[in-house]
């Protein structure tokens, strides 16, 4: 049960004896509205299709060079009906944030208002091509402006680069600006520092980037330990990507200190937005000293995770980096009128607007960017202006902290002593009983109606469980949650075998990953 | 404000439970001179959904959408009819408002639909492994470059003069900071792709030829080849297909021998949406480069009451597991994409997609056939499937401005892409799908001719 529900009603599920409701088998497999799906591959046919097109005309003309298939492709149709039924019967093998509350820690898994969708298919967005002559894409073109300028503000910082597609991509994207900032000014250095408990993200976006990945210690309340990070600046040191709030769910106090000691040294300061909707409004990384941050829309401004993408990855850039971000960007210039600056003018307007300083590092994909995401992201932003933002990091933190202190008498809080926690609550395993793990307490949680938390993450945390319910779930979804959450730890800490075996009721039990890796079958395969 | 729940009321009630006397004592670890007292300055406050709404519609128009034009750009991004029940599904809530199926007893509809996906583009590739997809496809032909280093331990990539050229730049980008050795060049304008050129640049320390299928002309080359030539040095073969919908009607790119095919899926249930966000394309053809790719694989596994169920699978490759040895830094894919592209194809099956490839070919034959009787105008290619390429006699830059100024959208000026070539001042992409109709294809045809004549007068 999942619904906020103030007058405490609930469907008694438990009154058969075995609380199983185990009946007799049914011929199909369903359970009622539990319904099995074959694969495409075993119910369509090549014959099929569900759109209606000409035949081709017999001898008509042909100038394929030749190259003409002959042989079937092999992909299966269905009918319209019976596409929508094969994909409707899916979904709702899924959990979504739509069904409830989704605490995925670092992923910031908030409502996804639906009139950002209505506005990213109004046909100006989603019907103009990225190639259309600058003069009938103006609008298209202002939002991108609008929005970089929104990020800029939020932020603090001097420039935004708006075309990286997710998070990773502006990662690397910000770490491409410090190596041509730094090679601008002939400064080879070989090294970034990574907190032990960052992202697997940030060490593996700077070893694409050609650098070698030193880790920084962190001290006993999960923050960077300064004094060491300070020990280990040089001038072999390219930069330092730090998480903020990190992500052990803590505020970084000392990242000013960190920002000047690392600047001193020469270098520049990476910090990964990712937990950005902790401070949205409330703080801005530019006044820490930070050089470059990626943004991702999908997390603080809303756009839908839709299984794992799209992402969006703005990054927003100091003064020292912005001439170096990518092409290409866009520019309002004093007529009001929003350019599009790509390879061949990018010289000339870099003269004309900006003293010749623009030196991209160059192109990191092809067009410009996520305009999708873009116009979702903008109505957001729009929706809850400055005022709305602010209060969105407030009750973001707020939600956070109150499941931590509803939690902290059952569940290892290694980090609730030095204080309060920003946007997500991070417990480990240390109170569990018998041989039971963080896993099984997810799995306990599948049962109980809920997408459990983000799992063994931070490694810094033994057996970490890290909850972020976002600012989008009211008072009474966080305590039907928190009275979940407390009766699976409960069981955890009480070394309860059968969470062993859960989920019991989801539309799988638990699923054999090390078959899945052995013998891999990541295709369908008729003969197999 | 619409989208938080909580009341000033809650709000007191939960700080009390915490211990703390107001919001501020939350926000304690920020330093003092970080903290901003009220809300930004110089933002607008909150709006309502109507306003937001009209805000935004207002933006929109000031756009000409591709529906109101007759439209005949291409270059990366193709304009098809998308079912409306594409759309329908991919806003289901259950696929649209769900997380990465890190918790695959709650997430089969996303793995299993993933599962599908996989298997259709493999198959539509002529490869035996496709990923769960990528970003777009220009990086997933670098990641394609990337990983060609990494299977043949070489680092001299030699692309096709006629890759796209936006795909190219991310490669010379990357390769700034990788240390890789691109030898590239522009393409030939003439009417079939210059292979022996690009087979002679192919040495013993080629880790991958990258060859565009059909190319950023529009020509349709035959890749084996080109595939032969580079296997014969211990190079790889990356095609990129950025129209999937050739393959349609021509033979895939694994079967022509290509090591690795990447590509843009966009034109499968995606649409336009001014470049992103699009859906990036990569397969291996053969299962022993598997552990060498990049991105996500969802793969085929029983759960615990022997059920067949599916999971993402191979992660030792990435990034969360594996840190600065992954194959890749990529953390997402292009799931909801991923989605859309899975359900059309579905809608089309093979049937539909081979109707609706010889449907895009006979549309652009006609529309070549028309205005080569344009005077002055000539087309290029020898070969094409939906997209070819034609020479004005005149700039081509300017003739497409001035056409767009009445509501004609004829192309892709090649200038636009290799600003300052000569030999491509006067060149047209002209792009002709399923969407256009014969009336369309007129329509450029007169305008152009009009143009052309005002242009010499």
């Amino acid at each position: 049960m999942n619904a906020p529900n103030k007058s405490g009603w609930k469907p008694d599920m438990n009154a058969s004896e075995d609380g199983m409701h185990n009946g007799p088998a049914t011929s199909t497999g369903n359970r009622a509205l539990m319904l099995e799906e074959p694969l495409l591959f075993e119910i369509g046919s090549l014959e099929t299709t569900g759109v209606d097109l000409p035949e081709p005309a017999a001898g008509s003309v042909n100038r394929l060079g030749g190259m003409e298939r002959a042989d079937p492709i092999g992909l299966p149709g269905l009918s319209e009906p019976e596409t929508v039924r094969h994909y409707t019967r899916l979904s709702r093998q899924n959990y979504g944030i739509d069904l409830g509350l989704f605490p995925l820690g670092s992923c910031t898994m908030k409502h996804n208002p639906r009139l950002n969708e209505k506005v990213a298919r109004m046909p100006g967005f989603a019907d103009v091509h990225p190639l259309q002559p600058q003069e009938t894409v103006r609008g298209a073109l202002e939002v991108v402006n609008e929005l970089a300028t929104w990020l800029i503000e939020l932020t603090g910082m001097h420039g935004v680069a708006m075309s990286p597609k997710a998070g990773a991509h502006g990662e690397l994207c910000g770490i491409l600006c410090i190596r041509a900032a730094l090679e601008a000014r002939g400064d080879a250095r070989e090294v970034i520092l990574v907190p032990e408990s960052a992202h697997g993200t940030n060490p593996a976006t700077a070893a694409f980037a050609g650098y070698r990945v030193e880790d920084i210690p962190a001290n006993a309340d999960g923050r960077v330990d300064l004094e060491a990070l300070k020990a280990r600046l040089g001038p072999d040191v390219a930069g330092v990507m730090i998480t903020n709030p990190n992500t052990c769910g803590l505020f970084e106090p000392d990242l000013k200190a960190i920002s000047d000691a690392v600047h001193e040294a020469g270098g520049f300061v990476y910090c990964d937005g990712a937990n950005f909707n902790a401070i949205v409004g409330r703080v801005r990384p530019g006044d820490l000293g930070v050089d470059a941050m990626h943004i991702n829309l999908h997390k603080t401004f809303s756009t839908p995770h839709g299984g794992g993408g799209p992402g969006s990855g703005p990054v927003v850039l100091s003064e020292a980096l912005s001439p170096f971000g990518p092409l290409p960007y866009t520019a309002r210039t004093s007529d009001g009128v929003v350019h599009l600056v790509e390879e061949e003018q990018a010289d000339a307007f870099s003269d004309e607007h900006f003293g010749g300083k623009m030196q991209s590092f160059g192109r990191m994909t092809a067009f410009h960017g996520q305009m999708g995401m873009f116009t979702r992201a903008l109505s957001y932003i729009l929706s809850h202006g400055a005022d709305g933002l602010k209060q969105v990091a407030e009750d973001a933190v707020l939600n956070a902290n109150y499941i931590l202190r509803s939690m902290e008498d059952l569940l290892h809080a290694p980090y609730a002593h030095s204080g309060p926690c920003m946007h997500e609550a991070l417990f480990g395993d240390k109170n569990f009983g018998g041989e039971l793990s963080t896993l099984d307490l997810a799995k306990g949680l599948i049962d109980e109606g809920y997408h459990p938390m983000t799992m063994y993450f931070p490694l810094v945390v033994h057996g970490a469980m890290l909850v972020e319910p976002t600012e989008t779930e009211s008072k009474a979804a966080l305590d039907q949650f928190i009275e979940a959450f407390r009766t699976v730890a409960q069981r955890a800490n009480a070394g309860d075998e059968a969470l062993k075996q859960a989920p019991y009721y989801a539309p799988r039990r638990r699923l054999d990953e090390t078959l899945a890796a052995r013998k891999p079958k990541l295709a369908f395969d008729e003969n197999a | 404000m619409r989208y938080l729940p909580l009341t000033d009321n809650d709000r007191a009630d939960m700080l009390a439970t915490i211990g703390a006397s107001s919001i501020d004592d939350l926000f304690v670890d920020v330093p003092e001179e970080a903290r901003l007292d009220g809300p930004i300055k110089g933002l607008p406050m909150h709006a309502s959904e109507m306003a937001v709404e009209r805000h935004m519609r207002a933006l929109s128009k000031k756009n000409l959408a591709a529906a109101d034009a007759p439209f005949f750009l291409g270059a990366g991004a193709y304009r098809h009819h998308v079912p409306a029940s594409v759309d329908h599904i991919i806003q289901r809530g259950e696929f649209l408002t769900a997380y990465t199926p890190y918790q695959p007893e709650i997430a089969q509809g996303t793995l299993q639909m993933l599962f599908e996906f996989q298997s259709q583009v493999a198959r539509l590739y002529g490869c035996a492994v496709a990923n769960a997809s990528m970003y777009d496809g220009s990086t997933a032909c670098w990641e394609a470059v990337a990983m060609a280093s990494r299977v043949t331990r070489r680092n001299r990539v030699v692309l096709s003069g006629a890759l796209h050229p936006h795909y190219a730049e991310v490669i010379r980008t990357m390769a700034q900071f990788t240390k890789d050795e691109i030898a590239d060049a522009q393409p030939s304008m003439q009417a079939a792709p210059d292979a022996s050129g690009l087979i002679g640049r192919i040495d013993d320390q080629t880790s991958c030829v990258v060859v565009q299928y059909p190319d950023i002309l529009g020509r349709v080359s035959n890749l084996q080849e080109v595939a032969d030539a580079a296997h014969a040095k211990g190079a790889l073969l990356i095609a990129v297909v950025t129209e999937p919908v050739a393959l349609g009607v021509i033979k895939a790119p694994g079967d022509l021998g290509a090591d690795i095919v990447v590509g843009e899926g966009q034109s499968i249930g995606v649409g336009l949406q001014f470049g992103g966000p699009y859906l990036g394309l990569f397969a291996v053809r053969d299962k022993k480069h598997v552990r060498q790719m990049p991105g996500r694989l969802c793969g085929e596994t029983v759960d615990a009451e022997g059920k067949r169920g599916f999971v993402l699978t191979l992660s030792t490759r990435e990034q969360h597991i594996r840190r600065e040895k992954a194959t890749s830094n990529i953390c997402t894919n292009s799931g909801l994409c991923a989605l859309a592209f899975n359900v059309h194809m579905t809608l089309l099956g093979e049937t539909g997609l081979r109707r609706l490839a010889a449907e895009n070919h006979r549309l652009a034959c006609l529309a070549a056939d028309r205005l080569v009787q344009i005077p002055g105008v000539s087309v290029l290619n020898d070969s094409y499937f939906n997209e070819f390429t034609i020479q004005l006699g005149k700039a081509a830059r300017p003739i497409v401005r001035a056409l767009a100024d009445q509501g004609v959208l004829a192309g892709v000026a090649l200038d636009r892409l290799y600003p300052g070539v000569d030999a491509f001042v006067d060149a047209l992409l002209v792009a002709v799908t399923e969407t256009t109709s014969e009336d369309d294809i007129e329509t450029l045809a007169s305008s152009l001719e009009q143009a052309l004549e005002e242009a010499s007068s």
